[in-house]
C-alpha cells in the first residue's frame, strides 16, 4: 500500500498478471509490511477486531436465513433458531455474545490508541476513521439488539429513537424516518433489519480505509518513537500473524466461555419476554457497552442537554489529535498524563456502573447521609455527574494543558535502543 | 506486568459488578436451592425432567401455555422422554401416548369447517386458552404468563420461580389484600399503598395465582415423595430445560471446544516463541 514494493514476479503468469492487476503484489506487500518489532499485546486488538467483524458477518448472514423481520414473528423466529435450527443455538450464541466481545476489544483498542498517542500526526485520519467505525458499530449493535423483538429490544428502541427526536430541528424528522410510522412498530423492525444487514459492510469498507491509512505512516509503537531504520521493524508475516494469531486464540477462550457456559450472562432477562407496547419494563437499561453514555445522558437534568453531551462525549474523540499539544506520543514517557489517563479509564468504568443503576439508587450504603440542600449526593445520578465532569475535563482542560506544561521523560533514540541490556554496548547483530 | 494484570482485573471486576444489580426490588431474596444442571459440568436429570413434566401437565397446564414447546420436543435428544432406540421423537412411544390425551383445533380440508383433531407429536402444546384476552378474562384481568422461557425471563429465574412456588406466606397484619390476589413475599412489587400496619412496608407483592403445589398434588410414577419442595424443584427443572432444550448439548460441545482452544493456543504460543526467538524486543 505504501513504500517500495519488495515483490518480484517469478513466473510468467505472475508477470502477466502483475502488469494487469497487481493483486499478488498487493497481498505480498501486505504480508511483508514492515512493522515495529516492539509492539506489545495491546496492539493485537486490531487483529482481534478484524476477527470479530468476520465472525459477526458470517454468523449474521446465517441467522438472516432463518430470522423473520416481522413484529408478530420475530421473537418466535429467534426461538425457532435456538430450538429447531441445527446448531442455531450456537450461531446465535456466537452472534449475540460476539457483539459484546467486539465492543470489549474496540474499547481496549481505543484506550490503547489514547495511551500511546496513536492519534497524533501523521495518524489523524487513521484515528478519525477508527472513530467512524466505532460510531457505525454502535448503530449496528443498537439495531441488532432490537431484532429479537423482546421487551428490552422494543423499549430500548423506543427510548433511543425518542432521544434522537429531542434534537432541535432535525430530531423529529429523523425519528419519523427511523420509525416509519407514529411509534416503534413493524416498519421500524423492518428498516432496522435492513440497516443492520447493510451497516456491517459499510464497517468493512471503512475498516479497509482504516488499514490503508495505517499502512501509509505505518504502526505507532509503545515508545511512540518513529521507525528510524530497518532494524526497528520486522515483516508483518510471520512475526505478527503468529503473535496476533496467539492473541486471537486467547481471546476466543474468553469468547467461547461466554458462548458455551454463560450465553445469557451479558443480556437482560426482560428480553426473554416478547415485546409489549403496553407494559414498560423497569428499569430500561441498554447493553453494557452503552452504559457509560446512558449515564452521561441521565446525568444532565435537561433532555436536549443530555443528548448533546452524549454526542459530545464521542465528538471530542474526533478532535483529540488537535487538542493534544504534547509532542511526545507515548504516555510511557509522560508520567503525569499517565495518571490522568488511568483515571479517565476508571471514569469510563464508573460511568458504566452508574448507567446500570437507577439514578436515585445509593452507591455508598443505604443511608440517606447524602441529603444536601435539595439534592441527594449519595445517588448514582450525582456520582455520574462528578465523573461526567472529569470525562469532559479530560478533553477540554487536562489534555491540552498537560501538552503545554508537562515535561516528558527522555524518549529513546530509536525503537531498538531501549530493548538493549542496560550498559551493554549496542551490538548490531542483536538488533534483529 | 503486574499493573497490566491489575488493570485487566479491574475492567472485568467492575463490569461484573455492573451486571447483576439493576434495580432495587422489594421482593425477598430467593431461596438458596441447587439443581443438577447448573454450572459448566451440570446436566439435566432425565427422571427429574419427567417428574417436572408431570407437574406441568397435571397442575400448571390448566392455566399456563407453553407456546414454544411441541410434544415432539419431549422425545428429542436430551428431553424428558428421550430414548436412544427412537432417534426420531415422532416414533417415541411415550410421546405417542402423551399426545393421545390432546385434541388440537384445525380446519377440515374437505368441508372447510373448524374441527378438533387428535394431536400429533409435531403439534405445539395445547393452550389452555385460545388467546391472552380469554385468559385475562378468566382470571380477573391477569393472564397467566406463558412458561416457555419463564426461568430465563426473570432475574435469578431458577431460584425465583422455585421460591415463588414454595414461598406463599400468611400476610402480615395490616396488609390489605385485594380480592382474587394472594400475598407472596417473593413476588416483586411495592406494597406501600396496601400497608397500614406498623413498621416497614413488607417485601413482596400480590399475585393472582394462589398456592398450587400442595403436598401430593401429583403422584410421581417413580415413587418419589411429592412434597411441595420436590414438586417445585422438579417443575423448575422442566422449565429450565424447556427454556433452553439444547443446554446440555451446548455445554458438552463447549468443553470440547475449550480443550481444543487451549491446545491450539498452546501451539500458537510455541510457534510465536519459535518465530520470535532471534528478535530482541
Amino acid at each position: 500500500m505504501s513504500g517500495p514494493s519488495t515483490y518480484e514476479p517469478k513466473t510468467g503468469i505472475e508477470r502477466w498478471l502483475d502488469t494487469r492487476l497487481p493483486i499478488i503484489r498487493f497481498g505480498v506487500d501486505l504480508l511483508d509490511f514492515p512493522t515495529p518489532k516492539n509492539l506489545n499485546y495491546w496492539w493485537t486488538f486490531g487483529g482481534i477486531l478484524a476477527f470479530c467483524l468476520v465472525v459477526q458477518i458470517v454468523t449474521g448472514v446465517i441467522l438472516a436465513m432463518h430470522y423473520v423481520a416481522n413484529a408478530d414473528l420475530a421473537f418466535n423466529s429467534v426461538e425457532h433458531i435456538m430450538r429447531d435450527v441445527n446448531y442455531g443455538w450456537l450461531i446465535r450464541g456466537i452472534h449475540a455474545n460476539g457483539a459484546s466481545m467486539f465492543f470489549l476489544a474496540v474499547y481496549i483498542h481505543m484506550f490503547r490508541g489514547i495511551y500511546y498517542g496513536s492519534y497524533k500526526a501523521p495518524r489523524e485520519v487513521l484515528w478519525i476513521l477508527g472513530v467512524i467505525i466505532y460510531l457505525l458499530m454502535m448503530a449496528t449493535a443498537f439495531m441488532g439488539y432490537v431484532l429479537p423483538w423482546g421487551q428490552m429490544s422494543f423499549w430500548g428502541a423506543t427510548v433511543i429513537t425518542n432521544i434522537i427526536g429531542s434534537l432541535p430541528v432535525i430530531g423529529p424528522a429523523i425519528t419519523t424516518w427511523l420509525w416509519g410510522g407514529f411509534a416503534v412498530d413493524n416498519p421500524t423492525l423492518n428498516r432496522f433489519f435492513s440497516l443492520h444487514y447493510l451497516l456491517p459492510f459499510v464497517i468493512a469498507g471503512v475498516v479497509g480505509l482504516h488499514i490503508w491509512a495505517l499502512h501509509v505512516p505505518g504502526n505507532n509503537n509503545p515508545t511512540g518513537v518513529n521507525v528510524k531504520s530497518k532494524e526497528d521493524t520486522v515483516p508483518f508475516h510471520p512475526y505478527y500473524t503468529v503473535k496476533d494469531g496467539f492473541a486471537v486464540a486467547v481471546f476466543t477462550l474468553l469468547f467461547a466461555s461466554f458462548v458455551f457456559f454463560n450465553p445469557d450472562g451479558l443480556g437482560h432477562p426482560a428480553n426473554f419476554t416478547p415485546a409489549n407496547p403496553l407494559v414498560t419494563p423497569n428499569p430500561i437499561v441498554p447493553e453494557w457497552y452503552f452504559l457509560p453514555f446512558y449515564a452521561i445522558l441521565r446525568a444532565i437534568p435537561n433532555k436536549v442537554g443530555g443528548v448533546f453531551m452524549m454526542f459530545a462525549s464521542i465528538g471530542f474523540l474526533f478532535i483529540l489529535p488537535w487538542i493534544d499539544f504534547a509532542k511526545t506520543r507515548s504516555m510511557r514517557y509522560r508520567p503525569t498524563a499517565r495518571v490522568f489517563f488511568f483515571f479517565f479509564v476508571f471514569t469510563c468504568l464508573v460511568l458504566g456502573v452508574c448507567g446500570a443503576h437507577e439514578p436515585t439508587g445509593h452507591p455508598f450504603g443505604h443511608a440517606d447521609w447524602g441529603n444536601f440542600l435539595d439534592a441527594d449526593i449519595n445517588s448514582y445520578v450525582w456520582l455520574s455527574r462528578i465523573f461526567v465532569a472529569y470525562y469532559f475535563a479530560y478533553f477540554i482542560v487536562i489534555t491540552p494543558l498537560l501538552g503545554l506544561i508537562e515535561t516528558p521523560l527522555p524518549t529513546p533514540e530509536s525503537i531498538s535502543s531501549p530493548v538493549l541490556p542496560q550498559g551493554a554496548a549496542a551490538s548490531p547483530e542483536k538488533k534483529g | 506486568m503486574m499493573r497490566k494484570a491489575l488493570a485487566i482485573a479491574a475492567v472485568f471486576g467492575i463490569t461484573a459488578m455492573a451486571l447483576p444489580a439493576f434495580a432495587e426490588t422489594s421482593a425477598r431474596e430467593p431461596k438458596d436451592v441447587h439443581w443438577s444442571f447448573e454450572g459448566p459440568f451440570g446436566r439435566f436429570d432425565q427422571e427429574q425432567l419427567q417428574r417436572g413434566y408431570k407437574v406441568y401437565h397435571d397442575v400448571c397446564a390448566a392455566c399456563h401455555s407453553m407456546n414454544l414447546m411441541s410434544y415432539r420436543n419431549l422425545g428429542q435428544k436430551g428431553g424428558p422422554f428421550y430414548d436412544p432406540k427412537y432417534p426420531n421423537p415422532n416414533d417415541n412411544p411415550y410421546v405417542k401416548t402423551i399426545v393421545k390425551d390432546f385434541k388440537v383445533p384445525d380446519i377440515d380440508t374437505d368441508t372447510g369447517d373448524a374441527i378438533k383433531r387428535p394431536a400429533t407429536a409435531a403439534d405445539a402444546f395445547v393452550k389452555p386458552f385460545p388467546n391472552t384476552y380469554a385468559a385475562a378474562a378468566a382470571y380477573g384481568g391477569a393472564a397467566p404468563p406463558d412458561l416457555s422461557l419463564m426461568v430465563k425471563a426473570r432475574e435469578n429465574g431458577l431460584r425465583y420461580v422455585y421460591s415463588l412456588l414454595t414461598g406463599y406466606a400468611t400476610a402480615p397484619a395490616g396488609l390489605t389484600i385485594p380480592a382474587g390476589r394472594y400475598y407472596n413475599p417473593y413476588f416483586p412489587s411495592d406494597l406501600g399503598s396496601a400497608w397500614t400496619g406498623k413498621g416497614p412496608v413488607p417485601t413482596g407483592g400480590f399475585i393472582a395465582m394462589p398456592f398450587q403445589l400442595t403436598p401430593n398434588r401429583v403422584t410421581y410414577d417413580d415413587g418419589v415423595g411429592a412434597t411441595t419442595e420436590q414438586e417445585a424443584k422438579d417443575v423448575v427443572a422442566f422449565l429450565a430445560w424447556s427454556a433452553e432444550p439444547h443446554a446440555d448439548e451446548r455445554k458438552d460441545l463447549g468443553l470440547a471446544v475449550m480443550i481444543y482452544l487451549l491446545i491450539f493456543t498452546g501451539v500458537l504460543y510455541a510457534s510465536y516463541r519459535t518465530i520470535w526467538r532471534n528478535i530482541e524486543h
